[in-house]
């Protein structure tokens, strides 16, 4: 129980000149709201420590080539697996490569495939959940039940099935994963218009014969964009775990490109030698990239759901 | 009441209480200074609009404000004893045996999970009855507050029960522990009248049974004047006029509350006789630095040393205060709104914009058909208003939707405009049609979204409803804001940007884009404080004397309907109970279910009788048999009720009912014995110079 102590809603009456002044004021208190929520956002510890590791990674994504001392991909097979040291940070893994190079640059492929890929599943499940949520009866049923057979299925057997398809590339990735997520976001946006759909201003847009497109993009969805943002920033998380996982797998990004997934693939057979450098590098990248981006996405989701 | 004060200690006491909340690190005052005494045994009423501080006042009493507030300055004593001095525990034993409070929304106060009977009972277990006893005790107090079956209630989740039900059972578990004191805040807003009815009746009978002291918190001026000994008028955090409740309503001495009573719709005002007045400006926002007097930016009667000196709290008479430096003139308070009405009366003989023949609407659920628009036939010349009157669940909203195609109407119903039979759906009308039926939704935060600006709501209705483009559009923008008085300088604003009055303009300028034919106004102020209504229904008048529109207007306030309508629809399980000229219907002799509609709202300065509806609203899906509404009808003939349905009939000319009676029995019934209808006249009609 709790009175929201929010300036009331000044009790307007007559005679429609409403003082300037007075809304005026009232003006710059939702100015002072939308600040409010970036403060929060700036303030949110969480979002800043995500935000700075987040940063670091994009950072090496874009300049990873000027940064690192070494050709990420120049194999050199007499100075295999060499412990870390000056000369090699990380070491090098079974080839001779430099893994501190490796991991540096490898931060580029999973910076386009997870953002692309979430971005596609972003712009699929909202559209998806805009349709179900809005038409409910035949249309919703037959689209959630397909959804739901989709749900159902391994993620691992789905990556599975499409690579062998169309063969492992970055643009097979961003689609397995696009189409795998699609769903998942769409049963978020269907539960928010779910109880837009009920209120008068969707009744009032159908009172001025606008068509039903109108109606769901340009009425309803600007007013489900926080969750839509809020879901965007956690299936990100998700989404690099997912591509690291395929990359592992090898349906992801083809060798010899410096990606994490692969790297740990490439090596993990040598552990067993002692040789844990080549993996436990590129497991620490995959670790703190998802970390950060979580981080990012609890500092977004407390600002967007108060 | 108030000679039972010299021995025993207040109930409640507070002085000079001083509550403010911390919002964005600014301590910002909301209640300044408030003094009041609730004697024992009585029944005091807190009246203002919505941010005035009233629910503040009953929190603070609770000790129970929320975080970010606290008690700056003064004193609450419940029983003579001060709540400061009190430890934590202390404060949870006072709650859980001396003060109970019911809240506005009973569904929100019951717990969801847990079964009716057992929360009940767990006020007695908090109190020390033995578990099986306190069942007992809880079936016992259910019988209390005159629920039906309380046996099959105690075994219920609330959300099983009606409204209604659920607000008895709030006040079963606050009277369970015997509270000397009492607090209702709104108890009744959100109910339905027939329902409010009951539930105020049953609080009156409780009252006396328990002796319980009560403080009453509600904006609605006609419920406390029929609940309260004494009342005290808040605003803007202060108490600007306290006396007792018909001292204060038959001649406020604030200019303030003199306002209010102006605004609401009474006595049988009309939209072809005059405005109603309304109080100019707005209320200070929360915590602002107030003016010496806090009214005085909005008050006719101010003067120089309003804005100067702070008046005191003159003593009108020996319990009445004013704080008004002016309170011996304060019913000279010049009106803000002109009297004078523009009106066009109806032409009788146009032929009709709309016509309804045969209207029905099924909805199918769970296998059973909801009827819940069943037959009805109607039609509406121009400029005439159409009063759409029952309980929630009536259809009235169905019938509304129906018309303008959001929902289609079943096979066989026609609905015409200008002759012209409609297409069901709307999405099948072309443009002219869909433009030329309208509406005003009840609450326009949801109406409007909130998301776009004032400019592009209006802009996308002008483009679409009239096919504007350009500096047309730019025009016919302007023009449409200045006809709803709607500043253009606030065009570029969001809905949230805005108050509850201005919000609801946007709404009526967007219904009248178009230049409609027919515009439905669903409950167009029920969600707006008293002041702010006024000048909507003003507003509407004057929109209807300009363009000849028609409404089709649905509300549940009757002063509100009677002010604005030429005819009146009663409807009852979807079925047209009665229809005839707005005086006719309100004036006996009326159908029994109509007369039982009047009879349940309270108003100012009217004492009568009430006539009891039993039960509630029979499903729609197995109405009644004969008459649908004999199973709560206070003038229940016998077996041909149950047995026949009676026909709509005309019983005089224009005006027709649904009922066995006749015209003339039920005259006979309803106007013997004499009764005290209409006899008192308000206090807005005593000034002088009306």
């Amino acid at each position: 129980m709790s009175v929201p102590p929010q300036p009331a809603p000044a009790g307007a009456t007559e005679i429609g000149t409403a003082s300037p002044a007075a809304v005026g004021a009232r003006g710059d208190d939702a100015r002072v709201a939308t600040k409010e929520r970036l403060a929060l956002l700036k303030r949110s510890k969480s979002f800043i420590v995500g935000a700075i590791i987040v940063g670091f990674w994009v950072l090496c994504a874009i300049f990873g080539d000027l940064l690192v001392p070494k050709d990420p991909l120049a194999s050199d097979p007499i100075n295999d697996l060499i412990a870390p040291s000056g000369e090699n940070w990380f070491g090098t893994d079974k080839l001779g490569r430099d893994v501190f190079a490796r991991v540096i640059v490898g931060a580029r492929d999973i910076l386009i495939v997870a953002p692309l890929a979430t971005i596609l599943a972003t712009i699929l499940g909202t559209a998806l959940g805009l349709v179900t949520g809005y038409f409910r009866g035949a249309p919703d049923d037959i689209l959630s039940r397909i959804i739901e057979a989709f749900l159902a299925l391994p993620v691992i057997i789905m990556g599975l099935l499409v690579s062998v398809a169309l063969g492992p590339s970055k643009v097979t990735l961003i689609l397995i994963i696009g189409i795998l997520f699609a769903p998942i976001i769409s049963r978020t946006v269907r539960a928010a218009v779910l109880t837009e759909r009920e209120l008068e201003y969707v009744s009032a847009a159908r009172l001025r014969n606008e068509r039903t497109p109108y109606v769901l993009f340009g009425e309803i969805l600007p007013n489900v964009s926080g969750p839509i943002i809020v879901e965007f920033t956690v299936r990100l998380g998700y989404a690099i775990f997912t591509a690291a996982g395929l990359s592992f797998l090898g349906f992801g990004i083809p060798p010899p490109a410096p990606d994490w997934g692969l790297q740990v693939a490439e090596s993990y057979g040598v552990i067993s030698g002692g040789f844990w450098w080549p993996v436990l590098f590129p497991s620490l990248a995959i670790a703190t990239l998802v970390i950060g981006v979580n981080l990012i996405a609890d500092g977004v989701a407390s600002a967007f759901e108060r | 009441m108030t000679d039972s004060t010299v021995a025993a200690p207040a109930a409640l006491e507070l002085t000079d209480l001083e509550v403010a909340y911390r919002v964005r690190g600014v301590w910002r005052p909301v209640l300044r200074g408030v003094n009041f005494t609730v004697a024992e045994g009585e029944s005091y009423g807190l009246v203002g609009e919505s941010g005035c501080g009233k629910s503040t006042a009953a929190y603070a009493v609770l000790r129970y404000l929320p975080r970010n507030g606290r008690i700056s300055s003064g004193t609450v004593r419940v029983g003579g004893e001060d709540l400061a001095d009190m430890s934590e525990a202390q404060v949870r034993k006072l709650r859980a045996t001396q003060v109970s409070m019911v809240y506005q929304n009973p569904g929100g106060a019951l717990n969801p999970t847990i079964r009716v009977g057992d929360q009940v009972a767990e006020v007695f277990i908090i109190a020390g009855e033995e578990p099986k006893r306190a069942q007992e005790r809880a079936l016992e107090m259910l019988g209390k507050v005159q629920i039906s079956d309380p046996d099959s209630v105690m075994r219920r989740y609330s959300h099983q029960l009606s409204g209604g039900m659920q607000q008895r059972v709030v006040i079963a578990m606050a009277l369970s522990k015997d509270p000397s004191l009492l607090i209702l805040d709104e108890p009744t807003t959100g109910l339905d009248a027939t329902v409010e009815a009951e539930v105020l009746d049953l609080v009156s009978v409780l009252r006396e049974e328990f002796r319980t002291s009560v403080l009453f918190i509600s904006h609605n001026l006609d419920v406390i004047s029929k609940m309260c000994d004494r009342v005290g008028v808040l605003y803007a955090g202060r108490l600007v006029e306290e006396g007792p409740v018909d001292d204060v309503f038959h001649d406020p001495r604030h200019p303030y509350a003199v306002g209010l009573l102006r605004c609401l719709p009474r006595g049988g005002v009309r939209k072809d006789q005059q405005r109603l007045d309304t109080i100019p400006g707005f209320l200070p926002q929360l915590g602002a630095d107030l003016p010496a007097c806090v009214f005085v930016d909005r008050c006719g009667l101010a003067q120089d040393i309003c804005s100067k000196e702070e008046p005191p709290f003159h003593d009108v008479s020996a319990e009445r205060h004013s704080r008004c430096h002016f309170w011996e003139q304060a019913h000279e308070l010049p009106r803000a709104t002109p009297a004078s009405a523009a009106f066009k009366p109806v032409d009788q003989n146009a032929e009709p914009v709309i016509r309804a023949e045969s209207l029905r609407k099924t909805f199918r659920q769970e296998g059973n058909d909801i009827r819940a628009v069943d037959d009805l036939n109607f039609s509406l010349r121009p400029g005439e208003t159409l009063g759409l009157v029952g309980e929630s669940g009536s259809g009235k909203t169905t019938l509304a939707r129906t018309l303008l195609g959001l929902v289609s109407a079943d096979e066989g119903s026609i609905i015409e405009l200008d002759g012209v039979p409609l297409e069901k759906a709307i999405t099948k009308r072309g443009r002219d049609d869909v433009r030329a039926l309208q509406i005003v939704f009840q609450n326009p935060d949801s109406a409007l979204n909130r998301r776009f600006s004032v400019q592009r709501i209006l802009a996308r209705a002008l483009e679409k409803l009239r096919g504007d483009a350009g500096s047309e559009r730019e025009e016919h923008l302007k023009e449409l804001a200045h006809s709803v008085r709607f500043d253009t300088r606030l065009i570029h604003s969001r809905p949230a940007q805005l108050s509850g009055g201005l919000k609801q303009r946007v709404a009526i300028a967007r219904a009248f884009a178009g230049e409609p034919r027919v515009v439905v106004c669903d409950e167009p102020t029920s969600a707006l404080d008293v002041s702010v209504q006024a000048a909507i229904l003003n507003l509407l008048a004057e929109l209807q004397a300009e363009n000849g529109v028609t409404y089709l207007f649905i509300s549940h306030d009757l002063g509100v309907v009677r002010y604005l309508s030429d005819r009146i629809a009663v409807l009852y399980l979807g079925r047209l109970m009665e229809l005839g000229d707005a005086e006719t219907v309100f004036g006996a002799p009326h159908h029994p279910y109509t007369e039982a509609l009047l009879s349940s709202v309270p108003q100012v300065g009217e004492e009568r009788e009430r006539i009891r509806l039993e039960g509630e609203i029979p499903s729609h899906g197995n109405p009644p048999s004969g008459c649908v509404f004999h199973t709560r009808c206070p003038r229940y003939i016998g077996d041909v009720c149950h047995q026949q349905e009676p026909e709509l009939r005309e019983v005089e000319p224009g005006h027709f009912w649904r009922c066995h009676y006749s015209v003339e029995e039920l005259r006979e019934l309803q106007t013997t014995p004499p009764e005290a209808r209409g006899k008192v006249t308000p206090a807005a009609e005593q000034e002088p110079g009306r």
